[in-house]
């Protein structure tokens, strides 16, 4: 038996090839001074090309890395959709006191390795590299949340986000061990091909996959395992949060179903009820958690919750419709949920109310650029007609009830009305509040926690010159996510055909 | 044709986003005219046989199985010339008075206008649900930024009413209705398809009809959205809030047109789709109809607020609309039909001339009001028209619409019919106590009765011309209407109903 090099795909690795020579790049650069637009500028460049190569390639399937990697258009849309955030979460950072300080490009060479690693997990087809890759995901976040290095929610934020994703990493590292035990494989066809017949219903099997639910459940904050969501998302830097809501959610999702259909295809009956009662829950928790919070990134937090718990039923179904259900729904989301981020990252430099709701009262009529945007965002995560966000929910209910899940398509729309009164309320602040008077700093309760410029005593927020802090990119970049999310809302027959291509390729793989 | 009578109010409210905001609002107008331009070539070309005409199909969402259908028949025919009128009234008085930020106060009338078209001509039945659910979208806005805040009645215990709050829960409890609405659309076509590729057209899910089982649940979610709309009597929770603070001139084209859009929904939807379930549930929604007339009508003349007198009249007629439509004849659909384009004219009116009202007595408490008849006759005259136009003084489109609509009733449900008939000399009282109360009276301390605008008067004057027209000929609307409305009804008639052995 002779010994065979692995053949090397380098066409179909090329995006992944992409981004770690840019992370070294950046990384490289970041030793010495530059002007300060230099390292966003190449950072955007590597995921630009990045996302260049991922289009070239979107049209393969084939195994990569000796089996270990799978080239579909599946996992090239998590690599686009990520790519496409971390684009705009560059622009946010832009002046944010995070990146300018986490000394030499970190901040964005960081950024570059939870790309890679999301990239990686949307197509990992075997035990050990999705876990690698969960990893190369997790831990560059852990950091990022601490990034605002004198500002004490940050570094709590990112503490609480390591000991909990430490907790989900090996929750699933577990149910890995579980499932390799009762299948004898660590590829995702040998799996599939082991649960095959009485296998499946093995305890251990059993107690494995309801052990990797949960550990990926931690990272895409479904009830009950969401508690660190509102926490983390508060204390991170904004830019950082926007990322986590978007990016990381996408990853997982895509990562999720492509084990789940793939891999653990063979338990379907057993593992579709659990998944359907954990995208209630999350529904539910998520919902009626939002309508409290005065803080719009706790809000997003919990709409977060909800959303996820949305994205969830496309899983259940386990169809190709709830498959291209869930990637249009991800993609749409992301446009959406960024709109609102860039709006809040912006109102967070101009006013003096940090990310309370207070900051965009009234913005209707002093700052209408970023009221449509924030607005748009808003309707649209409510899945009101016009809007992507429309479209996402029929398609996932519409996906639901061809299922036989119709009462999970019941549930969705019972969860959307009661998100209404929550992003109606930050509707109504934008539109039919007066702005608060400048004069005044915000004092008492409700400010406290909310504000690292006066609670972390941070005073580097307070050092940005106030006529800086208008920054046209960040205005531009909401614009055009609000814009996408009208366009797609109205004519959605591009961005579904996109989201069929991507799912159908992994249907074939799965049959 | 029909593409420029959906899309032209919303093309010109975006252009006008471009105008200075003092001219904003007529340029929307102008938009609102080659609406009615449109409309009104419509209606003459309309052929009464010919079933659903100037048809537009289009691929929309392929996947989802969506198409882009417009088309109008003989029941929608009219619903859209009163919006288009109705909208050129509203548009034109608030252009002449322009609120603050007027740009977007006219974008949202656009947008309005657009939405409510495109639920009236939509054939496809995930494209009516967006369009009924996106005419929210408008109104919230309008009601929310331009609302103002309301008295309430201090005597009863009852704070100030602001408007935020009150816009919220009127929002909520529409979406609640229309989202369990998108919910059920989704599963008629699913399940109609049974495997097959799936199509949302009314017609086709009408022609191959579900099993009753799920027809029951589904009309059950599609009642709830229309009868919130409207309101009918359980469901009428946002409304008293909702009319009190909103800006009047809106408030004209939220009674006059979109409290249509739900009883309309029964004829264009639920009717042919589900005639199972509506031959299941007629008597229930019969008790809710006659309900909505005698609640809508007893509170109607113990309010003391104009707002109030109007919105609970609207659920009265409303009422006696939803009691012709499940007579499940062809007379008293008819007759629903008639009455929606009649109600629509009446109180997008008496809208307009509360505005004046409180303009002059500086609330809308008829209590306070009075004696504003003394020097302005015309005013007195155009409210007068409207106000026995409101109470179906026989001579008046509205007595023939109740007639049909009684007809039919007693036809089919005869003891709805005799209770639903006290709610017609109800509304003689309330409507006359209106006008009384804010015309005749002695005038109080400090109110002065002026005459009505020039360029207002005519607008009212417009309005109430279309009103006596239909009086002269109502068949205009019962001659076109029949042919489509019997075609709505065949498949209830065909199911094996007691309605006709009672």
């Amino acid at each position: 038996m002779s010994f065979n090099a692995p053949h090397i795909d380098y066409a179909g690795l090329s995006p992944v090839i992409a981004l770690t020579a840019g992370l070294v790049l950046v990384l490289m650069v970041g030793l010495f001074r530059w002007p300060r637009w230099v390292l966003p500028a190449m950072t955007i460049a590597v995921v630009a090309v990045t996302a260049g190569l991922a289009l070239w390639q979107w049209d393969e399937q084939q195994d990569l890395v000796a089996g270990a990697l799978r080239l579909d258009a599946f996992g090239l849309a998590v690599c686009l959709i990520t790519c496409l955030s971390a684009a705009i979460v560059v622009v946010l950072a832009i002046r944010e006191p995070a990146a300018e300080e986490a000394g030499y490009g970190a901040f964005y060479a960081l950024l570059l390795g939870s790309v890679l690693g999301m990239t990686l997990i949307a197509q990992a087809q075997n035990l050990i590299a999705f876990f690698v890759a969960l990893e190369l995901l997790s831990i560059p976040l852990y950091v990022l949340c601490a990034s605002a290095r004198r500002a004490e929610p940050s570094l709590e934020s990112g503490l609480k986000y390591l000991v909990i994703g430490s907790i989900g990493s090996a929750t699933v590292l577990y149910g890995f061990a579980l499932l390799y035990g009762g299948s004898g494989s660590t590829e995702f066809t040998g799996i599939a091909k082991g649960l095959a017949g009485d296998n499946g219903s093995d305890t251990i099997v059993l107690i494995g996959v309801a052990m990797v639910a949960t550990g990926l459940a931690f990272k895409t904050s479904i009830a009950p395992f969401h508690q660190w969501t509102p926490d983390v998302y508060q204390g991170a830097p904004t830019p950082v949060t926007a990322f986590m809501a978007v990016a990381t959610k996408a990853a997982a999702f895509i990562a999720l179903a492509r084990l789940f259909e793939v891999a653990l295809g063979p338990t379907a009956d057993d593992w579709k009820p659990a998944l359907a009662a954990l995208a209630v829950i999350s529904i539910a928790v998520g919902n009626i958690g939002a309508l409290g919070q005065d803080s719009l990134k706790r809000l997003l937090g919990y709409s977060g919750i909800a959303q996820a718990g949305y994205m969830l039923a496309g899983i259940v179904v386990a169809t190709e419709k709830g498959l291209e259900a869930l990637v249009f729904y991800a993609a749409a989301y992301t446009l959406m949920n960024l709109a609102v981020f860039a709006v809040v990252v912006a109102r967070e430099r101009e006013s003096r109310y940090g990310d309370d709701i207070e900051s965009v009262a009234g913005i209707g009529r002093s700052r209408p650029l970023l009221a449509w945007p924030l607005t748009i965002g808003m309707l649209a995560l409510a899945g009101l007609p016009g809007t992507s966000g429309f479209m996402g929910k029929l398609f996932l209910i519409e996906a639901s009830v061809d299922g036989d899940y119709t009462w999970l398509g019941v549930a969705i729309v019972i969860g959307t009305m009661v998100s209404l009164a929550y992003y109606l309320r930050v509707i109504a602040a934008v539109w039919m509040s007066p702005e608060p008077s400048a004069t005044p700093a915000p004092s008492g309760p409700g400010a406290a926690g909310a504000l690292p410029a006066i609670s972390g005593g941070s005073p580097e927020a307070d050092a940005i010159p106030k006529g800086a802090s208008r920054c046209w990119l960040i205005v531009g970049s909401a614009l055009v996510c609000g814009a996408a999310t009208i366009v797609f809302g109205v004519a959605p027959s591009p961005l579904i055909d996109w989201a069929s291509h991507a799912a159908g390729s992994l249907t074939t793989t799965v049959s | 044709m029909i593409e420029v009578l959906l899309w032209a109010p919303l093309a010109f409210a975006l252009a006008a986003a471009l105008f200075p905001g003092r001219i904003a609002g007529w340029v929307v107008a102008v938009g609102g005219l080659v609406s009615l331009a449109m409309a009104i070539a419509i209606v003459v070309g309309f052929d009464p046989s010919g079933g659903l005409q100037h048809t537009v199909d289009e691929s929309w969402i392929p996947t989802l199985g969506v198409r882009y259908q417009l088309a109008v028949d003989g029941i929608s025919l009219f619903l859209v010339l009163l919006t288009t009128v109705v909208w050129l009234a509203g548009t034109v008085w608030s252009a002449l008075n322009p609120p603050e930020r007027p740009r977007l106060y006219f974008l949202m009338f656009g947008l309005a206008e657009t939405s409510v078209l495109g639920a009236f001509l939509a054939q496809d039945l995930i494209l009516f649900v967006l369009f009924f659910d996106l005419m929210l979208i408008p109104f919230y806005f309008l009601f929310g930024s331009w609302g103002t805040e309301h008295p309430g009645r201090p005597e009863e215990d009852e704070g100030p009413i602001r408007p935020q709050p009150a816009t919220l829960k009127m929002f909520i409890y529409t979406l609640v209705g229309s989202l369990l609405m998108l919910a059920g659309a989704i599963a008629t076509g699913v399940l109609a398809a049974d495997g097959g590729s799936v199509d949302f057209n009314i017609q086709h899910l009408a022609a191959d009809p579900l099993g009753s089982g799920s027809q029951y649940w589904i009309f059950c979610f599609f009642a709830a959205a229309f009868l919130v709309k409207m309101p009918a009597f359980p469901v009428h929770g946002w409304m008293p809030d909702a009319y009190r603070v909103a800006p009047l001139p809106a408030l004209a084209l939220f009674s006059g047109v979109l409290s249509k859009v739900g009883a309309y929904g029964f004829l264009r939807v639920v009717l042919p789709i589900f005639p199972a379930a509506t031959s299941h549930f007629q008597e229930v929604i019969l008790v809710v109809a006659v309900a909505s007339i005698l609640y809508g009508s007893v509170m109607a003349f113990t309010q003391t607020s104009a707002r109030l007198i109007l919105g609970y009249s609207s659920m009265a007629q409303l009422g006696f609309i939803t009691l012709g439509i499940f007579s499940l004849r062809a007379d008293g659909a008819d007759g629903a039909v008639l009455n929606m384009v009649n109600h629509g004219l009446v109180v997008a009116p008496l809208m307009l001339i509360a505005v004046l009202l409180v303009e002059r007595a500086g609330s809308d408490d008829i209590r306070r009001m009075g004696g504003l008849a003394t020097r302005a006759p015309v005013l007195a005259a155009l409210f007068l028209i409207a106000t026995l136009a409101l109470l179906a003084m026989p001579g008046s489109a509205n007595f023939i619409g109740e007639f049909y609509i009684l007809n039919g009733t007693f036809q089919s449900k005869i003891v709805y019919a005799f209770v639903a008939a006290i709610g017609i000399a109800l509304a003689a009282y309330y409507a006359l106590r209106l006008y009384q109360a804010a015309m005749h009276n002695r005038k109080p301390e400090g109110i002065e009765s002026r005459e009505v605008g020039l360029l207002q008067g005519a607008i009212l004057g417009g309005l109430i011309a279309c009103i006596i027209g239909l009086a002269l000929w109502p068949g205009l609307i019962l001659h076109r209407a029949d042919d489509s409305v019997s075609g709505q009804l065949s498949a209830t008639s065909e199911a094996p109903t007691e309605v006709a052995q009672r």
